[in-house]
């Protein structure tokens, strides 16, 4: 095999399209007929329904349709429980529309419909809604609360889920360990905010009895499979596109936000398109959230700085429901050793209900929480002992030929947490370098003489991806030797119409523009799950990678009939099926694709062509040998992994922090990466890349502030601070490989990375740099106005 | 009730304007509270402007009015009446050959999902239009009032150096 465009840096196909402007985002449709929506929120973090009175609104000139939850039928149902778990023992999820209780502030009251977005929202304004007030569970805190407020009156200590895993033997090591530190460590909340909120434009065709939905989603096929169960409809009878999608992150890996059954349910019922689309303030208070959780540690140390043991326990915040099951925790329990060879491991965790909007994975997820734990360990072992940071690290690391890995827990897919390949030294020494590390004790000494308090942080993780249960693919050659190829999966930027063609490309002979890839519309590929958990490449790629070879075994065993030849002296080259060390014997891809479907009508010029060679005469038997299976160069493939394989990575950074605001400055920042074998090194860095970006926001500035009422106080982006190109620093990215033994491509997922290890970073380094006020960090994200306040608390 | 009722018919009393879009006159009559931003989606199906907060802080909603770098969220329709504007779609030439600073980003892969980008190049425009060889701090600052949560910036930076250095060059100019 000639690989020639697997691991080149490609430039991206989607690229002409999208910067003239001709993007095709769902608010981007427009349909003739079509209607707009809005939706009524409520106003409350926790209250009774006493009354809804929307006849002003449906009075109003121009509004279609009004649904409150009594006008739902059998749709007033919860969502399904997506990811189930048998420590989940308490699970609720959310009504389409609100029926007799508001759990939190933003949840779906009211649907209307009406000519435009303007008058949709003229005839919310007209919606009286009377809502008694209940006490509201504000904080993880007051959930924990013995006798204190309940989100659901059936549901005790507003606990959902408890789930302990042990691995080896914590209690006896903690008992003679030389050393043991107990630490509360905070992570509060934040939002993945894509740039495109989320949309929904439903279409129902009456003649085909056919409806068509297109949503901002990570995962129509399930979407699909869910509208066809909910609307009593076939399968086939539902499509679900997922078309170009700004930005997911996670938040919009999700099924069913009440929209994607509503807008479908008002196109139905009223014969014309529907389309909603969540405006930002919405997106604030009615798209799913993450990271608050409370961790209790404790660990125990040798002298020489190896790590023994650790007992975690914490609170995860679920807010008002669990749409997601428990997965993010799971996902922190199972990542926290990371890198590490830690054999004596407590995790114990507790899911909690709280009065906000709920929770689902958003890139990291758990993740971040994870590593900031297990590398303020670190870093608080090498202070104790008075070692280097990078040295301790060194010394607790797995090495290369201790894989495969197994941490002894069972991962978010049910299956072993067991890491199959990765050398975290080399990233260590790569960083070191980037950073000049060993170098930065003089710099930091020269500024501080000047009275600037510079610092410098690292932070190791480990990240599983590619996880399970399967994606699949279809590779098809048409007559003219252009290449289709579709999978399940879905793209929100991540460029899976160029690295899925490179991946063709290759097998095939041909050049990536010559690949065209579907992704996430389920007409064109019936079969998959969807994009997270840093997983497309990895899971979908290698379906994309096997579709593609049985392509190119077809494309040669078709020609070595028609050339009289042996398969094994076809070649794939150029565009071109030739006998090797023979050019002249040689057809177009096209023309091979002609000859595998024995038509009676054959067209076009391939077909004219095909006609005036000497080729091989027709054999005995029937037209379509049976061997050839079918007709046409197409073929599908599945790939299902054994278990998730783990990506690793360390960042480190460079920071100054005036003491007086308490405002940071990046002065460097430096991340190694190490995703098995890179499809294209561009696409991968720009994964990256804006992976710490929105670390650096996470840790930073996105912190998510509810008041005591459950009101989200910084709902808008002119107080919830997205970092921008100013507070971004330059990155240095540089990569380690290790090739998965897992897949047939070696990968291991990209997507997540780049956030995962920003907070640890961030407090490693505020730390180093305010070591004169001994200022040790236990809480994330830590917003200038909170580093401050630390700081004038260490001067007290 | 009544009273409120009277409040939506102000609002929606309609308004002629006329309006240059990227050298095409369109003649419009428009409710009087269309947003300049919907009526360039909506109207005149120029998608390539899109919205992301509606509060004139993302950018992504950026357009050329006079020249000028200007938030359409933020702006009436009939605040454009007699004004030229020029979007996305405006930017490629006569034969659609990508805009140097738009093929600066596809060489420097300074776009993913590709949302914000359309008024991330319409600062741009305007930023090298005023500053011909910005620094990268300039860039960087000037940079801070779009938002891009897929790229971290780096590429975005590096693909405005590109296009500044670009459109230096003799043979080209910025429209």
């Amino acid at each position: 095999m000639a690989t020639r465009y697997f691991g080149a840096p490609v430039q991206r196909l989607e690229d002409p399209r999208l910067l003239r402007g001709k993007g095709n985002y769902v608010d981007d449709i427009d349909l003739p007929e079509m209607l707009h929506a809005a939706v009524l929120r409520s106003t409350h973090a926790r209250a009774r329904i006493v009354h809804i009175d929307a006849g002003a609104a449906q009075a109003l000139p121009g509004v279609r349709l009004v649904l409150t939850a009594n006008d739902l039928g059998e749709l007033l149902e919860p969502s399904p429980l997506l990811v189930p778990h048998a420590a989940l023992t308490q699970p609720r999820t959310q009504l389409p529309l609100a029926r007799d209780e508001v759990r939190y502030v933003g949840e779906a009251v009211a649907f209307v419909v009406a000519d435009n977005r303007y008058i949709a929202e003229d005839a919310l304004d007209l919606i009286d809604v009377e809502y008694e007030p209940m006490p509201v569970v504000h904080s993880l805190a007051v959930a924990a609360e013995q006798g204190g407020p309940l989100v659901h009156a059936d549901v005790p200590g507003n606990a959902a889920a408890q789930l302990a895993q042990t691995v080896g033997d914590p209690d006896s090591v903690f008992a003679s360990a030389p050393h043991v530190i107990h630490e509360t460590i905070l992570m509060d909340r934040g939002a993945a905010m894509p740039m495109e909120c989320r949309g929904v434009l439903a279409r129902w065709d009456a003649h085909e009895s056919m409806l068509t939905c297109w949503i901002s989603t990570q995962g129509p096929l399930p979407i699909r499979n869910g509208l066809a169960a909910i609307f009593h409809l076939p399968e086939h009878k539902v499509r679900v596109i997922a078309p170009d999608v700004g930005g997911g992150f996670g938040t919009k890996i999700m099924m069913f936000y009440p929209e994607e059954i509503l807008t479908p349910l008002a196109a139905i019922q009223l014969g014309r398109p529907v389309k909603w689309i969540e405006d930002r303030r919405e997106h604030f208070i009615s798209a799913n959230q993450e990271r608050s959780q409370l961790h209790e540690v404790e660990y125990a140390f040798d002298d020489a700085g190896i790590l023994l043991a650790v007992r975690d326990t914490f609170l995860h915040d679920t807010g008002a429901y669990t749409p997601y099951g428990i997965i993010i925790p799971i996902i922190t329990a199972c990542t926290l050793p990371g890198p590490y060879r830690l054999r004596h491991y407590a995790s114990e965790f507790t899911v909690l209900y709280t009065n906000k909007v709920p929770v689902s994975p958003y890139r990291g997820a758990g993740r971040p929480h994870a590593v900031f734990v297990m590398e303020r360990i670190m870093d608080r072992i090498a202070q104790e002992l008075k070692l280097d940071r990078l040295e301790v690290r060194s010394r607790n690391f797995i090495q290369p030929d201790e894989f495969p890995w197994d941490v002894g827990l069972n991962y978010q897919d049910g299956g072993p947490t067991k890491y199959d390949s990765g050398n975290y030294q080399a990233g260590l020494d790569k960083l070191k370098a980037l950073l000049d590390y060993d170098n930065f004790p003089v710099l930091q000494a020269e500024a501080r003489k000047q009275g600037r308090y510079l610092g410098i942080g690292v932070g190791c993780y480990v990240e599983g991806t590619g996880i399970g249960p399967y994606e699949g693919a279809m590779v098809r050659v048409e007559s003219d030797g252009r290449v289709f190829a579709a999978t399940g999966v879905t793209t929100q930027g991540q460029a899976h119409a160029t690295t899925f063609a490179q991946i063709v490309a290759d097998q095939l002979g041909v050049r990536p523009e010559d690949v065209l890839v579907t992704t996430g519309d389920t007409q064109a590929f019936n079969w998959g799950v969807g994009t997270y958990a840093s997983r497309a490449a990895t899971i979908a790629g290698s379906a994309m990678h096997l579709a593609a070879v049985k392509v190119r075994e077809k494309a040669r065993q078709v020609a070595a009939d028609l050339f009289e030849a042996s398969p094994d002296d076809i070649e794939l080259a150029d565009g071109k099926v030739f006998v090797r060390d023979a050019p002249h014997r040689a057809l177009t891809l096209g023309q091979v694709a002609i000859s595998a479907n024995p038509l009676r009508y054959a067209y076009g010029e391939n077909a004219r062509k095909l006609m005036t060679m000497k080729l091989a005469g027709t054999r005995p038997g029937p037209a379509l040998p049976e061997e050839r299976g079918s007709p046409g160069l197409e073929a599908s493939a599945f790939y299902s992994p054994p278990h998730g394989s783990f990506a690793s990575g360390v960042h480190g950074a460079i920071i100054e922090v005036d003491p007086t605001t308490g405002n940071v400055t990046f002065m460097k920042y430096a991340a190694v990466h190490d995703c098995g074998r890179v499809i294209n090194p561009v696409i991968v860095e720009g994964q990256v890349h804006g992976g710490v970006a929105q670390g650096i926001g996470g840790a930073f500035f996105e912190r998510l502030v509810y008041d005591e009422e459950g009101q989200i106080i910084n709902a808008s982006f002119m107080d919830y601070l997205l970092p921008t190109a100013a507070e971004v620093p330059p990155l240095l990215v540089d990569h380690v490989e290790t090739p998965s033994p897992l897949n047939p491509l070696g990968v291991k997922g990209a997507g997540e990375a780049g956030v995962i290890p920003v907070p640890a970073l961030f407090a490693s380094a505020i730390d180093d740099a305010l070591s004169p006020f001994g200022i040790r960090i236990r809480e994330m994200p830590l917003h200038p106005c909170r580093l401050y306040e630390l700081l004038h608390e260490a001067q007290q | 009730m009544q009273e409120r009722d009277d409040d939506f018919s102000l609002c929606v009393e309609e308004c002629e304007i006329a309006v240059t879009v990227n050298g095409n006159r369109y003649e419009r009559s428009v409710p009087v509270r269309l947003l300049l931003s919907d009526f360039l989606r909506h109207e005149l199906h120029l998608t390539g402007t899109h919205v992301g907060c509606e509060h004139g802080v993302c950018g992504c909603c950026t357009v050329l009015f006079n020249g000028e770098a200007t938030r359409s969220c933020l702006m009436f329709a009939v605040q454009a009446d007699g004004m030229a504007i020029t979007t996305i779609e405006g930017m490629a030439g006569v034969n659609s050959e990508l805009h140097p600073i738009q093929q600066a980003f596809r060489e420097k892969h300074g776009l993913q999902c590709g949302f914000c980008t359309p008024g991330i190049i319409m600062t741009v425009h305007a930023m090298l239009h005023e500053h011909p060889d910005p620094t990268e701090d300039e860039i960087r600052h000037e940079l801070s009032g779009n938002i891009c949560r897929c790229t971290g910036y780096q590429n975005i930076v590096e693909a405005v150096k590109l296009a500044a250095e670009r459109l230096r060059a003799p043979q080209m100019e910025v429209e």
